[in-house]
């Protein structure tokens, strides 16, 4: 449910850059999320057709770049992905870990025309 | 033609946010956002941390659980000023809502403001309110595979309370592990075995948030 309001204020943010840019409408939109976010790209995409209707980013194409959850262990320093109900490290079983990746949401380009 | 953005995507409702933490710190409010999932104990943490500082600090609440309107009537019993906010359905409490409810909050007249987010593990982790502080409930009924389930939650969380640990003995769960698991992913976390119904654990709680509040 809360892909509602990020899909609005994901809405807002890409129409601003798209009027910078004086473009006439926006064809792309390159999404990154991470996958601890629990954001759902589908109920993204559904709520974006419902939003969009009549604004400059109508019929955009959506690409959403998912990025796993990653830590580092701060032991070893090697990084892994984290497993679904194990997080100590693979490489050294250690369980003092930092969560370096998968809590991204951003917009990171789009194409406009 | 390609525009780079890389903007975060609610870039908007952290700058409200820092908006609304300029506004507490103005008036040297201490602000908890309290989270959990529905049922887990929030309003019950916030009657009994009321009932302990009675005296010592005054105490304002901000409910956005949509759960009931009874939650706001028992807390305003104790006394405290209560705002309720109307977040129309949504599954979580933001900057803004937040921001459109404090004009009501006597900021004034209180040293902690508590804020009981809606019942929910997993959007309220996305929208940080302006609070000092993110305290997640954890009750014995759920499960102790929890933090795996909603990493984000409790990778975030300045303290997570473990509550209902009057029920243990009923239960599998592995309160070590449980706090273990946590620290892994949070170096930073305060981990507290609690019970509102009994008061096991509550002082330590109560103690530790009055220290928080004394560091600013
Ligand atoms: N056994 C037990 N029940 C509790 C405890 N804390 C809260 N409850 C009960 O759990 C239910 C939900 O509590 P509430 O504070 O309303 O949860 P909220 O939805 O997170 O605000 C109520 O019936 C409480 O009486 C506890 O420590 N032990
Ligand atoms: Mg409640
Ligand atoms: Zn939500
Ligand atoms: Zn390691």
């Amino acid at each position: 449910m809360h892909e509602l309001s990020i899909t609005q204020s994901m809405l807002d943010l890409v129409l601003g850059e798209a009027e910078k840019a004086e473009a006439e409408s926006v064809a792309k939109i390159n999404l990154v999320i991470g996958e601890m976010t629990g954001v759902v790209g589908q109920c993204v995409q559904f709520y974006f057709d419902f939003l969009s209707k009549g604004t400059a980013a109508e019929g955009a194409l959506l690409n959403f770049k998912v990025t796993p959850t990653t830590a580092k262990c701060r032991h070893c320093a090697k990084k892994f992905e984290l497993g679904e109900f194990d997080w100590t490290c693979p490489y050294c079983k250690g369980n003092n870990i930092e969560i370096v990746g998968g809590k991204e949401l951003f917009v990171e380009s789009i194409e406009v025309e | 033609m390609e525009i780079k953005v890389v903007k975060d995507i609610l870039g908007a409702n952290e700058q409200i946010a820092q908006k609304n933490r300029q506004l507490f710190d103005s008036h040297h409010v201490f602000v908890v956002n309290v989270m959990s999932s529905p049922g887990a104990g929030k309003t019950s943490l916030i009657l009994e941390t009321i009932k302990r500082l009675k005296g010592k600090t005054r105490v304002g609440v901000v409910e956005g659980d949509i759960s009931s309107s009874l939650d706001a009537e028992a807390i305003g019993k104790e006394g405290v000023p209560v705002v309720q906010i109307n977040t129309g359905g949504e599954c979580h409490l933001d900057a803004n809502m937040t921001s459109s409810a404090l004009p009501s909050v006597p900021l004034k007249d209180i040293e902690l403001l508590l804020i009981e987010n809606v019942g929910n593990l997993v959007c309220p982790a996305e929208f940080t309110l302006g609070e000092n502080i993110r305290v997640l409930i954890s009750s014995t009924p759920e499960g102790d595979d929890k933090p795996f389930k909603y990493p984000l939650m409790f990778h975030q969380a300045d303290a997570v309370l473990i509550n209902k640990v009057d029920l243990l003995p009923y239960l599998k769960f592995d309160v070590d592990a449980f706090s273990k698991t946590i620290r892994g992913i949070n170096q930073k976390v305060k981990v507290f075995p609690i019970s509102c119904t009994t008061g096991e654990g509550i002082d330590q709680w109560v103690s530790w948030l009055f220290d928080q509040m004394k560091k600013g």
